[in-house]
Protein backbone atom coordinates (compact mmCIF):
# COMPACT_ATOMS: atom_id res chain seq x y z
CA UNK A 1 0.00 0.00 0.00
CA UNK A 2 2.80 2.35 1.03
CA UNK A 3 4.86 1.44 -2.08
CA UNK A 4 1.84 2.08 -4.28
CA UNK A 5 1.40 5.49 -2.69
CA UNK A 6 5.11 6.33 -3.07
CA UNK A 7 5.06 5.34 -6.75
CA UNK A 8 1.97 7.43 -7.42
CA UNK A 9 3.73 10.42 -5.90
CA UNK A 10 6.48 10.07 -8.52
CA UNK A 11 4.57 8.67 -11.51
CA UNK A 12 1.78 11.28 -11.76
CA UNK A 13 4.03 14.36 -11.84
CA UNK A 14 6.37 12.69 -14.37
CA UNK A 15 3.43 11.71 -16.57
CA UNK A 16 2.09 15.26 -16.41
CA UNK A 17 5.53 16.70 -17.28
CA UNK A 18 5.87 14.39 -20.31
CA UNK A 19 2.39 15.39 -21.48
CA UNK A 20 3.24 19.09 -21.12
CA UNK A 21 6.56 18.71 -22.99
CA UNK A 22 4.82 16.78 -25.81
CA UNK A 23 2.15 19.47 -26.17
CA UNK A 24 4.82 22.19 -26.07
CA UNK A 25 6.96 20.48 -28.75
CA UNK A 26 3.86 19.84 -30.91
CA UNK A 27 2.77 23.48 -30.59
CA UNK A 28 6.25 24.55 -31.76
CA UNK A 29 6.02 22.31 -34.83
CA UNK A 30 2.49 23.41 -35.66
CA UNK A 31 2.82 27.18 -35.19
CA UNK A 32 6.60 27.69 -35.53
CA UNK A 33 6.81 29.91 -32.47
CA UNK A 34 9.91 32.20 -32.63
CA UNK A 35 12.79 30.83 -30.54
CA UNK A 36 13.22 34.21 -28.87
CA UNK A 37 9.69 33.99 -27.43
CA UNK A 38 9.38 30.31 -26.65
CA UNK A 39 12.06 27.83 -27.72
CA UNK A 40 10.92 24.22 -28.01
CA UNK A 41 11.98 21.64 -25.40
CA UNK A 42 14.24 20.08 -28.03
CA UNK A 43 16.02 23.40 -28.64
CA UNK A 44 16.46 24.02 -24.92
CA UNK A 45 17.94 20.54 -24.46
CA UNK A 46 20.20 20.97 -27.47
CA UNK A 47 21.61 24.33 -26.27
CA UNK A 48 21.93 22.99 -22.73
CA UNK A 49 24.02 20.05 -23.98
CA UNK A 50 26.27 22.42 -25.89
CA UNK A 51 26.80 24.60 -22.80
CA UNK A 52 26.68 21.83 -20.24
CA UNK A 53 30.03 22.75 -18.64
CA UNK A 54 29.06 26.41 -18.15
CA UNK A 55 25.62 25.55 -16.79
CA UNK A 56 26.87 22.88 -14.40
CA UNK A 57 29.61 25.17 -13.13
CA UNK A 58 27.01 27.95 -12.62
CA UNK A 59 24.73 25.51 -10.77
CA UNK A 60 27.56 24.52 -8.43
CA UNK A 61 28.43 28.15 -7.72
CA UNK A 62 24.79 28.98 -6.94
CA UNK A 63 24.57 25.88 -4.74
CA UNK A 64 27.74 26.93 -2.92
CA UNK A 65 26.34 30.43 -2.25
CA UNK A 66 22.99 29.00 -1.16
CA UNK A 67 24.57 26.46 1.19
CA UNK A 68 26.94 29.02 2.73
CA UNK A 69 24.11 31.48 3.33
CA UNK A 70 21.89 28.70 4.65
CA UNK A 71 24.56 27.53 7.11
CA UNK A 72 24.99 31.11 8.32
CA UNK A 73 21.21 31.53 8.64
CA UNK A 74 20.98 28.30 10.66
CA UNK A 75 23.77 29.42 12.98
CA UNK A 76 22.55 32.99 13.37
CA UNK A 77 18.87 31.99 13.50
CA UNK A 78 19.43 29.41 16.24
CA UNK A 79 21.55 31.86 18.24
CA UNK A 80 18.91 34.60 17.93
CA UNK A 81 16.17 32.08 18.78
CA UNK A 82 18.09 31.13 21.93
CA UNK A 83 18.51 34.79 22.83
CA UNK A 84 14.81 35.54 22.25
CA UNK A 85 13.77 32.51 24.29
CA UNK A 86 15.77 33.53 27.36
CA UNK A 87 15.50 37.32 27.20
CA UNK A 88 12.14 39.04 27.12
CA UNK A 89 13.93 42.37 26.59
CA UNK A 90 15.75 41.04 23.51
CA UNK A 91 12.55 39.46 22.18
CA UNK A 92 10.49 42.60 22.61
CA UNK A 93 13.26 44.94 21.49
CA UNK A 94 14.68 43.15 18.47
CA UNK A 95 11.89 40.88 17.21
CA UNK A 96 9.76 43.71 15.69
CA UNK A 97 12.77 44.65 13.54
CA UNK A 98 13.09 41.05 12.39
CA UNK A 99 9.50 41.28 11.15
CA UNK A 100 10.30 44.65 9.56
CA UNK A 101 13.30 43.11 7.79
CA UNK A 102 11.11 40.28 6.57
CA UNK A 103 8.50 42.63 5.08
CA UNK A 104 11.03 44.67 3.06
CA UNK A 105 11.47 43.07 -0.40
CA UNK A 106 14.89 41.49 -0.74
CA UNK A 107 15.48 43.33 -4.07
CA UNK A 108 15.17 46.59 -2.12
CA UNK A 109 17.74 45.55 0.50
CA UNK A 110 20.14 43.85 -1.94
CA UNK A 111 21.69 47.09 -3.31
CA UNK A 112 22.47 48.20 0.23
CA UNK A 113 24.13 44.85 0.97
CA UNK A 114 26.16 45.17 -2.25
CA UNK A 115 27.29 48.67 -1.21
CA UNK A 116 28.39 47.34 2.18
CA UNK A 117 29.92 44.03 1.15
CA UNK A 118 30.96 44.77 -2.44
CA UNK A 119 30.01 42.86 -5.60
CA UNK A 120 30.68 39.14 -5.51
CA UNK A 121 30.26 36.06 -3.35
CA UNK A 122 30.23 37.85 0.05
CA UNK A 123 27.20 39.96 -0.87
CA UNK A 124 25.40 36.98 -2.40
CA UNK A 125 25.91 34.91 0.76
CA UNK A 126 24.65 37.79 2.93
CA UNK A 127 21.55 38.17 0.72
CA UNK A 128 20.88 34.42 1.08
CA UNK A 129 21.31 34.68 4.86
CA UNK A 130 18.96 37.66 5.13
CA UNK A 131 16.21 36.03 3.04
CA UNK A 132 16.38 32.69 4.87
CA UNK A 133 16.91 33.91 8.43
CA UNK A 134 13.38 34.82 9.51
CA UNK A 135 11.66 31.39 9.29
CA UNK A 136 14.50 29.86 11.31
CA UNK A 137 14.44 32.53 14.03
CA UNK A 138 10.65 32.42 14.46
CA UNK A 139 10.46 28.64 14.50
CA UNK A 140 13.41 28.11 16.85
CA UNK A 141 12.06 30.77 19.23
CA UNK A 142 8.65 29.09 19.23
CA UNK A 143 10.20 25.64 19.75
CA UNK A 144 12.32 26.77 22.68
CA UNK A 145 9.41 28.55 24.34
CA UNK A 146 6.52 26.17 23.69
CA UNK A 147 7.67 23.39 26.00
CA UNK A 148 5.01 21.32 27.76
CA UNK A 149 4.65 22.88 31.23
CA UNK A 150 4.55 19.38 32.72
CA UNK A 151 8.09 18.77 31.48
CA UNK A 152 9.26 22.06 32.97
CA UNK A 153 7.59 21.12 36.27
CA UNK A 154 9.43 17.83 36.13
CA UNK A 155 12.75 19.63 35.70
CA UNK A 156 11.87 21.96 38.60
CA UNK A 157 11.07 18.94 40.78
CA UNK A 158 14.47 17.47 40.12
CA UNK A 159 16.13 20.85 40.65
CA UNK A 160 17.61 20.90 37.17
CA UNK A 161 20.02 23.74 36.45
CA UNK A 162 19.00 26.17 33.67
CA UNK A 163 21.62 24.67 31.33
CA UNK A 164 20.17 21.19 31.96
CA UNK A 165 16.66 22.43 31.14
CA UNK A 166 18.03 23.93 27.93
CA UNK A 167 20.00 20.86 26.87
CA UNK A 168 17.58 18.15 27.94
CA UNK A 169 14.21 19.74 27.25
CA UNK A 170 14.17 23.04 25.38
CA UNK A 171 16.68 22.30 22.62
CA UNK A 172 15.32 18.81 21.80
CA UNK A 173 11.82 20.27 21.82
CA UNK A 174 12.93 22.97 19.34
CA UNK A 175 14.41 20.52 16.80
CA UNK A 176 11.13 19.79 14.92
CA UNK A 177 10.48 23.54 14.81
CA UNK A 178 14.00 24.17 13.52
CA UNK A 179 13.43 21.57 10.80
CA UNK A 180 10.15 23.24 9.79
CA UNK A 181 11.92 26.61 9.60
CA UNK A 182 14.86 25.07 7.72
CA UNK A 183 12.50 23.52 5.15
CA UNK A 184 10.96 26.92 4.38
CA UNK A 185 14.37 28.62 4.37
CA UNK A 186 16.06 26.00 2.20
CA UNK A 187 13.74 26.87 -0.68
CA UNK A 188 14.29 30.57 -0.11
CA UNK A 189 18.09 30.19 -0.25
CA UNK A 190 17.99 29.58 -4.01
CA UNK A 191 15.75 32.62 -4.49
CA UNK A 192 18.29 34.66 -2.48
CA UNK A 193 21.29 33.24 -4.34
CA UNK A 194 19.76 33.89 -7.78
CA UNK A 195 18.74 37.46 -6.82
CA UNK A 196 22.20 38.04 -5.34
CA UNK A 197 23.95 36.76 -8.46
CA UNK A 198 21.56 38.69 -10.68
CA UNK A 199 22.50 41.92 -8.91
CA UNK A 200 26.01 41.31 -7.58
CA UNK A 201 27.34 38.42 -9.61
CA UNK A 202 29.02 40.53 -12.27
CA UNK A 203 32.71 41.16 -12.62
CA UNK A 204 33.74 38.05 -10.69
CA UNK A 205 35.59 35.02 -12.00
CA UNK A 206 32.88 32.43 -11.51
CA UNK A 207 29.27 33.22 -12.32
CA UNK A 208 26.21 31.47 -10.94
CA UNK A 209 22.77 30.82 -12.37
CA UNK A 210 21.49 34.30 -11.44
CA UNK A 211 24.16 35.84 -13.64
CA UNK A 212 23.22 33.49 -16.50
CA UNK A 213 19.56 34.47 -16.08
CA UNK A 214 20.54 38.14 -16.24
CA UNK A 215 22.87 37.78 -19.27
CA UNK A 216 20.64 35.43 -21.26
CA UNK A 217 17.64 37.76 -20.83
CA UNK A 218 19.79 40.73 -21.91
CA UNK A 219 21.05 38.83 -24.99
CA UNK A 220 17.70 37.15 -25.80
CA UNK A 221 19.23 33.67 -25.33
CA UNK A 222 15.88 32.29 -24.25
CA UNK A 223 17.08 28.65 -24.33
CA UNK A 224 19.80 29.43 -21.76
CA UNK A 225 17.25 31.40 -19.73
CA UNK A 226 14.92 28.37 -19.64
CA UNK A 227 17.80 26.02 -18.75
CA UNK A 228 18.93 28.35 -15.94
CA UNK A 229 15.39 28.62 -14.55
CA UNK A 230 15.03 24.83 -14.65
CA UNK A 231 18.37 24.30 -12.89
CA UNK A 232 17.47 26.89 -10.23
CA UNK A 233 14.21 25.06 -9.54
CA UNK A 234 16.04 21.76 -9.42
CA UNK A 235 18.47 23.21 -6.88
CA UNK A 236 15.58 24.46 -4.76
CA UNK A 237 13.90 21.05 -4.81
CA UNK A 238 17.22 19.39 -3.95
CA UNK A 239 17.72 21.71 -0.99
CA UNK A 240 14.22 21.07 0.42
CA UNK A 241 14.54 17.32 -0.20
CA UNK A 242 17.93 17.19 1.53
CA UNK A 243 16.54 18.92 4.63
CA UNK A 244 13.55 16.54 4.60
CA UNK A 245 15.79 13.47 4.31
CA UNK A 246 18.06 14.66 7.14
CA UNK A 247 14.95 15.32 9.23
CA UNK A 248 13.59 11.82 8.60
CA UNK A 249 16.88 10.00 9.20
CA UNK A 250 19.45 11.71 11.42
CA UNK A 251 16.86 13.73 13.35
CA UNK A 252 14.05 11.15 13.30
CA UNK A 253 13.89 10.67 17.08
CA UNK A 254 13.01 14.35 17.50
CA UNK A 255 10.96 14.94 14.36
CA UNK A 256 8.75 11.85 14.29
CA UNK A 257 5.59 13.91 14.81
CA UNK A 258 6.19 16.07 11.73
CA UNK A 259 4.02 15.23 8.75
CA UNK A 260 5.81 12.88 6.37
CA UNK B 1 17.23 9.14 86.35
CA UNK B 2 15.33 9.93 83.26
CA UNK B 3 13.27 7.15 81.88
CA UNK B 4 13.64 7.02 78.11
CA UNK B 5 10.36 7.33 76.38
CA UNK B 6 9.70 6.51 72.73
CA UNK B 7 9.11 9.80 70.96
CA UNK B 8 6.51 9.77 68.16
CA UNK B 9 8.18 9.85 64.76
CA UNK B 10 8.22 13.20 62.95
CA UNK B 11 5.57 13.25 60.18
CA UNK B 12 6.83 12.75 56.64
CA UNK B 13 4.79 15.76 55.51
CA UNK B 14 3.34 18.54 57.66
CA UNK B 15 0.89 20.95 56.06
CA UNK B 16 0.37 23.92 58.36
CA UNK B 17 -2.48 26.42 57.86
CA UNK B 18 -1.85 26.52 54.14
CA UNK B 19 -3.86 28.89 51.94
CA UNK B 20 -3.53 29.78 48.30
CA UNK B 21 -5.21 32.70 46.62
CA UNK B 22 -5.02 33.68 42.97
CA UNK B 23 -6.19 37.31 42.72
CA UNK B 24 -9.54 37.20 44.51
CA UNK B 25 -10.06 33.46 44.17
CA UNK B 26 -9.30 31.26 47.16
CA UNK B 27 -8.06 27.87 45.97
CA UNK B 28 -7.05 26.41 49.34
CA UNK B 29 -8.20 27.76 52.68
CA UNK B 30 -6.31 27.06 55.94
CA UNK B 31 -5.44 23.45 55.19
CA UNK B 32 -3.59 21.69 58.00
CA UNK B 33 -2.69 18.03 58.35
CA UNK B 34 0.15 15.67 59.15
CA UNK B 35 1.04 12.74 56.93
CA UNK B 36 2.84 10.15 59.08
CA UNK B 37 5.81 8.23 57.75
CA UNK B 38 4.83 5.18 55.76
CA UNK B 39 1.13 6.03 55.54
CA UNK B 40 -0.91 6.06 52.33
CA UNK B 41 -3.19 9.09 52.45
CA UNK B 42 -5.63 9.93 49.68
CA UNK B 43 -7.18 13.32 48.99
CA UNK B 44 -10.60 13.39 47.38
CA UNK B 45 -12.85 16.30 46.53
CA UNK B 46 -14.96 17.84 43.80
CA UNK B 47 -13.32 19.08 40.59
CA UNK B 48 -11.50 22.38 41.06
CA UNK B 49 -11.38 22.17 44.87
CA UNK B 50 -7.58 22.45 44.93
CA UNK B 51 -6.51 18.79 45.34
CA UNK B 52 -3.79 19.01 42.72
CA UNK B 53 -2.75 22.47 43.88
CA UNK B 54 -2.24 21.09 47.40
CA UNK B 55 -0.06 18.32 46.00
CA UNK B 56 1.91 20.81 43.90
CA UNK B 57 2.46 22.89 47.03
CA UNK B 58 3.87 19.87 48.85
CA UNK B 59 6.16 19.21 45.87
CA UNK B 60 7.33 22.83 45.80
CA UNK B 61 5.76 23.48 42.40
CA UNK B 62 3.32 26.06 43.78
CA UNK B 63 3.86 28.68 46.44
CA UNK B 64 1.36 29.10 49.28
CA UNK B 65 -0.04 32.56 49.95
CA UNK B 66 0.10 31.85 53.66
CA UNK B 67 1.05 28.81 55.74
CA UNK B 68 3.76 26.30 55.00
CA UNK B 69 4.71 22.74 54.11
CA UNK B 70 7.41 20.97 56.09
CA UNK B 71 9.04 17.81 54.85
CA UNK B 72 10.33 15.24 57.30
CA UNK B 73 11.77 13.24 54.44
CA UNK B 74 13.91 13.95 51.39
CA UNK B 75 12.32 15.59 48.34
CA UNK B 76 9.28 13.46 47.44
CA UNK B 77 8.89 12.08 43.94
CA UNK B 78 5.90 13.21 41.88
CA UNK B 79 3.77 11.34 39.36
CA UNK B 80 1.70 13.67 37.19
CA UNK B 81 -1.74 13.03 35.74
CA UNK B 82 -0.09 12.77 32.30
CA UNK B 83 2.99 10.57 32.06
CA UNK B 84 5.06 13.69 31.05
CA UNK B 85 7.66 11.64 29.22
CA UNK B 86 10.22 13.16 26.90
CA UNK B 87 9.04 11.82 23.52
CA UNK B 88 12.51 11.87 21.95
CA UNK B 89 13.96 9.65 24.69
CA UNK B 90 13.64 5.91 25.01
CA UNK B 91 11.97 4.34 28.04
CA UNK B 92 15.37 3.75 29.68
CA UNK B 93 16.49 7.32 29.01
CA UNK B 94 13.24 8.68 30.42
CA UNK B 95 13.55 6.63 33.59
CA UNK B 96 17.14 7.64 34.18
CA UNK B 97 16.53 11.37 33.66
CA UNK B 98 16.56 12.25 37.40
CA UNK B 99 19.83 10.32 37.83
CA UNK B 100 21.32 12.13 34.84
CA UNK B 101 20.36 15.48 36.35
CA UNK B 102 22.22 14.42 39.50
CA UNK B 103 25.14 13.47 37.24
CA UNK B 104 25.33 9.91 38.56
CA UNK B 105 27.61 7.45 36.78
CA UNK B 106 26.17 5.64 33.77
CA UNK B 107 26.88 2.25 35.37
CA UNK B 108 24.83 3.12 38.44
CA UNK B 109 22.09 4.57 36.24
CA UNK B 110 21.71 1.44 34.12
CA UNK B 111 21.52 -0.74 37.19
CA UNK B 112 18.83 1.41 38.84
CA UNK B 113 16.82 1.70 35.61
CA UNK B 114 16.63 -2.07 35.20
CA UNK B 115 15.65 -2.53 38.82
CA UNK B 116 12.76 -0.02 38.83
CA UNK B 117 11.61 -1.04 35.36
CA UNK B 118 11.22 -4.57 36.67
CA UNK B 119 9.47 -3.27 39.79
CA UNK B 120 6.76 -1.51 37.77
CA UNK B 121 6.25 -4.44 35.42
CA UNK B 122 8.15 -3.22 32.36
CA UNK B 123 9.80 -5.92 30.30
CA UNK B 124 13.37 -5.82 29.03
CA UNK B 125 12.07 -5.46 25.47
CA UNK B 126 10.25 -2.25 26.41
CA UNK B 127 13.36 -0.48 27.66
CA UNK B 128 14.56 0.63 24.23
CA UNK B 129 11.15 1.67 22.94
CA UNK B 130 9.99 5.25 22.56
CA UNK B 131 6.93 6.49 24.51
CA UNK B 132 4.89 6.65 21.28
CA UNK B 133 5.32 2.90 20.91
CA UNK B 134 3.72 2.21 24.29
CA UNK B 135 0.11 2.02 25.46
CA UNK B 136 -1.27 4.56 27.98
CA UNK B 137 -0.83 2.10 30.84
CA UNK B 138 2.77 1.34 29.89
CA UNK B 139 3.58 5.02 29.64
CA UNK B 140 2.23 5.53 33.14
CA UNK B 141 4.38 2.64 34.34
CA UNK B 142 7.42 4.44 32.88
CA UNK B 143 6.38 7.60 34.69
CA UNK B 144 6.11 5.72 37.99
CA UNK B 145 9.48 4.04 37.36
CA UNK B 146 11.05 7.46 36.79
CA UNK B 147 9.60 8.63 40.11
CA UNK B 148 10.98 5.56 41.90
CA UNK B 149 14.44 5.64 40.36
CA UNK B 150 15.70 8.13 42.95
CA UNK B 151 14.64 5.75 45.71
CA UNK B 152 12.31 8.31 47.31
CA UNK B 153 10.72 7.77 50.70
CA UNK B 154 7.62 9.77 49.77
CA UNK B 155 5.56 9.65 46.61
CA UNK B 156 3.05 12.26 45.45
CA UNK B 157 0.53 10.92 42.93
CA UNK B 158 -1.75 13.35 41.09
CA UNK B 159 -4.58 11.27 39.61
CA UNK B 160 -2.12 9.12 37.69
CA UNK B 161 -4.75 6.66 36.47
CA UNK B 162 -7.48 9.14 35.52
CA UNK B 163 -7.07 8.52 31.80
CA UNK B 164 -6.97 4.71 32.02
CA UNK B 165 -9.78 2.20 31.68
CA UNK B 166 -11.19 0.57 34.82
CA UNK B 167 -9.51 -2.83 34.44
CA UNK B 168 -6.08 -1.36 33.82
CA UNK B 169 -6.67 1.12 36.61
CA UNK B 170 -7.37 -1.67 39.11
CA UNK B 171 -4.36 -3.63 37.90
CA UNK B 172 -2.08 -0.63 38.34
CA UNK B 173 -3.63 0.10 41.75
CA UNK B 174 -2.67 -3.40 42.83
CA UNK B 175 0.88 -2.99 41.51
CA UNK B 176 1.23 0.38 43.18
CA UNK B 177 0.07 -1.09 46.49
CA UNK B 178 2.69 -3.80 46.14
CA UNK B 179 5.39 -1.19 45.48
CA UNK B 180 4.23 0.86 48.48
CA UNK B 181 4.38 -2.17 50.73
CA UNK B 182 7.80 -3.33 49.52
CA UNK B 183 9.41 0.13 49.38
CA UNK B 184 7.82 1.36 52.64
CA UNK B 185 7.08 4.80 51.32
CA UNK B 186 4.76 7.58 52.41
CA UNK B 187 2.17 8.21 49.71
CA UNK B 188 -0.05 11.23 49.14
CA UNK B 189 -2.54 10.32 46.45
CA UNK B 190 -5.00 12.65 44.74
CA UNK B 191 -8.03 11.12 43.08
CA UNK B 192 -11.67 11.92 42.39
CA UNK B 193 -12.56 8.24 42.65
CA UNK B 194 -13.83 7.51 46.18
CA UNK B 195 -13.72 3.73 45.78
CA UNK B 196 -10.10 3.87 44.58
CA UNK B 197 -9.13 6.15 47.46
CA UNK B 198 -10.62 3.80 50.05
CA UNK B 199 -9.17 0.69 48.48
CA UNK B 200 -5.64 2.09 48.45
CA UNK B 201 -5.46 4.22 51.57
CA UNK B 202 -5.16 4.07 55.30
CA UNK B 203 -6.70 7.50 55.54
CA UNK B 204 -8.82 9.69 53.25
CA UNK B 205 -8.87 13.48 53.46
CA UNK B 206 -11.92 15.16 51.92
CA UNK B 207 -11.64 18.68 50.51
CA UNK B 208 -14.81 20.72 50.06
CA UNK B 209 -15.58 23.07 47.19
CA UNK B 210 -13.98 25.98 49.13
CA UNK B 211 -10.63 24.21 49.45
CA UNK B 212 -10.98 23.34 53.12
CA UNK B 213 -10.53 19.91 54.68
CA UNK B 214 -14.05 18.89 55.65
CA UNK B 215 -13.39 15.24 56.46
CA UNK B 216 -10.56 13.02 57.68
CA UNK B 217 -11.63 9.39 57.52
CA UNK B 218 -9.48 6.53 58.85
CA UNK B 219 -9.71 3.47 56.60
CA UNK B 220 -9.28 0.55 58.96
CA UNK B 221 -9.57 -2.15 56.35
CA UNK B 222 -7.28 -5.20 56.52
CA UNK B 223 -3.72 -4.40 55.43
CA UNK B 224 -3.81 -7.06 52.75
CA UNK B 225 -5.90 -5.37 50.05
CA UNK B 226 -7.37 -7.77 47.53
CA UNK B 227 -10.12 -6.91 45.01
CA UNK B 228 -12.68 -8.93 46.99
CA UNK B 229 -12.40 -6.38 49.79
CA UNK B 230 -14.49 -4.01 47.69
CA UNK B 231 -17.56 -6.16 48.38
CA UNK B 232 -17.20 -6.22 52.16
CA UNK B 233 -19.68 -4.28 54.35
CA UNK B 234 -16.85 -2.26 55.91
CA UNK B 235 -15.63 -1.09 52.49
CA UNK B 236 -19.16 -0.11 51.46
CA UNK B 237 -19.67 1.67 54.78
CA UNK B 238 -16.46 3.69 54.33
CA UNK B 239 -17.44 4.52 50.74
CA UNK B 240 -20.82 5.76 51.93
CA UNK B 241 -19.21 7.82 54.70
CA UNK B 242 -16.70 9.55 52.38
CA UNK B 243 -19.38 10.12 49.72
CA UNK B 244 -21.68 11.70 52.31
CA UNK B 245 -18.92 14.11 53.45
CA UNK B 246 -18.19 14.94 49.81
CA UNK B 247 -21.85 15.73 49.12
CA UNK B 248 -22.09 17.89 52.24
CA UNK B 249 -19.00 19.80 51.12
CA UNK B 250 -20.34 20.71 47.69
Amino acid sequence: MKTKLSLSVVIYPIAFLLLLLTLWQTADWLWEIPRILLPSPGEIISVSIKRVDDLLSATLITAQAALSGFALALLLGTTLGLLFSVSKIARRGVYPYMIFLQTVPIVAIAPLIIIWFGGGMASIVVIVTVISLFPIVTNVTTGLRSVDTGLLDLMTLYRAAPYQVLLKVRLPNAIPYLVTGAKISSGLTIVGAVIGEYMAGHGIDEQGLGYYIFMSSQNFQTEVLFASIFLSSLLGVTMVTTVTVISQTLLARWTFQLER
Amino acid sequence: MTIPISMPQKPAITIDDLSIQYNTTTVLDSVSCDIPVGQWVSIVGPSGCGKSTLLRCVAGLANPTTGMVQLGCKQPAFVFQDPTLLPWRTVADNIQLPLELEEQSSENRSERVLKVAQLVGLEAADIDKYPRELSGGMRMRVSIARALVMNPNALLLDEPFAALDEILRQQLNQELLHIWQTQQMTVLFVTHNVSEAIYLSQRVLVLDANGTICGDVAIDLPADRVPAIRDTPLFLEKTAAVTRILQEGL
